[in-house]
């Protein structure tokens, strides 16, 4: 029998499937788009086809994520909240703060050394500071997304550039254009944004850990929070699949299977 | 998981009765408005309604029709227009709906009772401020627009200890109201009437507290979201026969519930304490949800907010300015604290959810550190969702359940 998670995010949805030794078999990520019935469907057939070994035709799927009830194969849901800290702790067993920058939402979460949820807070209605902020500055500044990371490590000044709201973020970057502020500058700039947004939501305590797409793609930002923290960031194998992979250690568990 | 699971709700049988009371309390408002007799006085929820009655006014009260805005999720049609005309998004949004509603000449009211075409016309706005200023600048739009006297009481604010000083002081403005009052109403002032009516307000207010105590039991036989909506009397009708007659009705309802082991919610496994402003467009979704959730919202400081223990009718003034002055919401932070940790006691609460509601700052009371104290000194987790009491804008559904069901599985984990 496998063991899958089904994470619908804002901005993508991930499959993860796992045999019972809580090893992954086979994942897969693809754009959330507008119906995420069939993402969910395409992703997780997509991560069957990826497997590297053939997967079972049982299966215990849990879901999770903001479409976590467009999952209709489905037989539990779980909050991503729930899931980002089991997949966390299982690559990390013991007390820590995991930040997770997601697509529409950066949470943070405090794990004590069971495992166990101490507490959690996520951001604002604003999409400041996540994913779907750097998408609309991208925008405004013409380069591709996955060039951030390349851009912001090209700059070692540190342009100050606000994290209360995006629109207001938009237009403080219109005035540093004008300014002549160059690119690499501004985009360090705005993931140091990302990082000031993070530490004005809770206080970061003891071990700290990364996840989400944000965090997958661009590497730099996690440097730049460690400069900033001085201290080391755990980052997981596959960061943007700690939740789907959280939620198929849930499902694990939902059959009697052993306890992460 | 697509599918929707139907919720059991267990209704109130008093419901009925309750809404009886509530269209006999309209149509006698409508009434009075039209015939221009008895004088209709608007009151603030928590202002000198005892008074007023004594004098012989119907009394009309906005916040209630600010909340029946919001229920009907018709609040959002009339926030912009007061927005255009300089009342900004972010003050109250009762404020802001109610005027909307009355520039456009629209009310709910209509649409659940009919022959009323509008709010009843004010022939005096009486304020106290113990709740915030936004009442005072809700009332004094009125006293411009329709050209009515606006007179108020203002109250301490953040206060720890009521001193005699401060209720010396409310005293005096509240005998201060009885010369102009006299002559809007056309009745001489009866210490006597005065006394009966303050007398009546206790006995209710005393209902309603035991009515509220019910929730002691495990399981908790009303929750949170039936209490805003049974609490309407305790606002509107409070210095009524009616409201008493009312609450031992529901009392003996939810007696009977207590006695027979029945919950609110089936199975109840987690018991919350709801802090701020219910989300009023939003009661019932927010009930299913919990209920799903086999998670019981028992206790509030909001419901609790119109108990007026202070009442005696030996000593009115004096009873109904301490009354008024120690209500929650016009004590300061240590008040606070200490107020919800004897709430979590009392009702065996696991945890606490704050409602942090954009538009009214003097209930959300997760913005100074709050939740974070009384984690600390309970060992129970708190929850803040963003919102807002009539601005559906303000609140993201979504978010809120993710936030909701995350706690509730947090506390799973226990």
């Amino acid at each position: 029998m496998n063991f899958v998670g089904i994470d619908v995010g804002a901005s993508t949805t991930k499959s993860v499937i796992i045999n019972d030794k809580k090893e992954i078999l086979g994942y897969a990520i693809n754009n959330s788009g507008a119906d995420f019935k069939a993402a969910a469907e395409q992703v997780f057939d997509k991560s069957q086809e990826r497997a590297r070994e053939k997967v079972s035709d049982e299966w215990v799927v849990m879901a999770t994520g903001y479409g976590r009830k467009n999952v209709p194969f489905a037989s539990r849901t779980k909050t991503e909240i729930s899931c980002h800290a089991k997949g966390s702790f299982f690559h990390f067993p013991q007390a820590h703060t995991l930040i997770d920058i997601g697509g529409q939402d950066s949470k943070i979460i405090k794990v004590n050394e069971s495992g166990k949820r101490k507490s959690f807070k996520m951001n604002r209605k604003c999409a400041a500071g996540t994913g779907a902020f750097l998408e609309e500055i991208a925008n405004r500044l013409e380069v591709r997304m996955e060039k951030l990371n390349e851009l912001a490590s090209k700059s070692d000044k540190n342009i100050k550039i606000g994290a209360y709201c995006t629109v207001f973020t938009a237009t403080e970057i219109l005035t540093k254009i004008r300014e002549g502020v160059e690119i690499p500058d501004l985009v360090r700039g705005v993931f140091g944004s990302v990082i000031n947004r993070a530490l004005e939501m809770d206080p970061l305590e003891g071990n700290i850990v990364m996840t989400g797409g944000v965090v997958a793609y661009n590497p730099f930002l996690v440097s730049m929070f460690e400069e900033r923290l001085d201290r080391k960031i755990y980052v997981p194998p596959l960061p943007q699949i700690t939740g789907a992979f959280g939620a198929a250690l849930y499902a694990l568990e939902a059959k009697g299977g052993r306890h992460a | 998981m697509s599918e929707e699971k139907k919720v059991a709700f267990k209704k109130i049988q008093a419901t009925g009765h309750m809404r009886k009371i509530m269209a006999d309390y309209f149509y006698e408002l409508d009434r009075a408005s039209k015939e221009g007799s008895p004088k209709v006085a608007w009151c603030t929820s928590v202002g000198p309604a005892e008074l007023l009655l004594s004098l012989g006014f119907v009394v009309h009260y906005p916040e209630n029709h600010g909340a029946v805005l919001g229920s009907t999720r018709v609040a959002n049609d009339y926030i912009p227009v007061a927005n255009a005309i300089g009342y900004s998004p972010d003050i109250c949004s009762y404020l802001t709906s109610d005027i909307g509603a009355f520039i456009k000449k629209e009310t709910p009211l209509s649409r659940a009772y009919e022959g009323i075409e509008g709010v009843p016309k004010p022939d005096v706005l009486v304020y106290n401020t113990n709740q915030c200023r936004d009442v005072q600048d809700w009332f004094s739009w009125y006293s411009r627009e329709l050209n009515v006297p606006a007179l108020g009481i203002s109250t301490y604010r953040n206060i720890g200890e009521i001193t005699k000083e401060h209720l010396d002081s409310i005293v005096h403005q509240m005998k201060a109201l009885i010369p102009p009052l006299e002559d809007i109403s056309g009745n001489k002032f009866d210490i006597d009437k005065f006394r009966e009516v303050v007398s009546t307000s206790k006995e209710c207010t005393a209902l309603w507290k035991k009515v509220l105590e019910t929730n002691t039991a495990v399981p908790a036989p009303m929750s949170f979201f039936d209490a805003t909506i049974h609490m309407g009397p305790a606002v509107v009708l409070r210095g009524s026969a009616q409201a008493v007659d009312y609450y031992k009705v529901l009392l003996k309802e939810l007696e009977e519930r207590v006695a027979n082991n029945e919950g609110a919610v089936e199975g109840e496994k987690f018991r919350i304490y709801w802090e701020g402003m219910p989300i009023w467009g939003k009661l019932r979704a927010l009930a299913e949800l919990f209920i799903t959730l086999k998670t019981a919202v028992i206790a509030s400081t909001y419901c609790n907010s119109w108990i007026f223990e202070a009442f005696d009718p030996e000593d009115p003034f004096l009873t109904m300015a301490k009354a008024y002055t120690e209500i929650f919401i016009v004590r300061n932070e240590n008040f606070k604290e200490k107020y919800i940790e004897d709430m979590v006691q009392k009702y065996q609460i696991h945890g606490i959810l704050f409602h942090d509601a954009k538009t009214c700052p003097n209930n959300s009371n997760n913005r100074y550190g709050m939740p974070e104290r009384l984690e600390k000194k309970l060992g129970i987790p708190t929850l803040t969702i963003n919102g807002d009491l009539n601005d559906l804008r303000c609140y993201s559904e979504e978010q809120a359940q993710t936030n909701i069901e995350a706690f509730v599985e947090q506390l799973e984990t226990k």
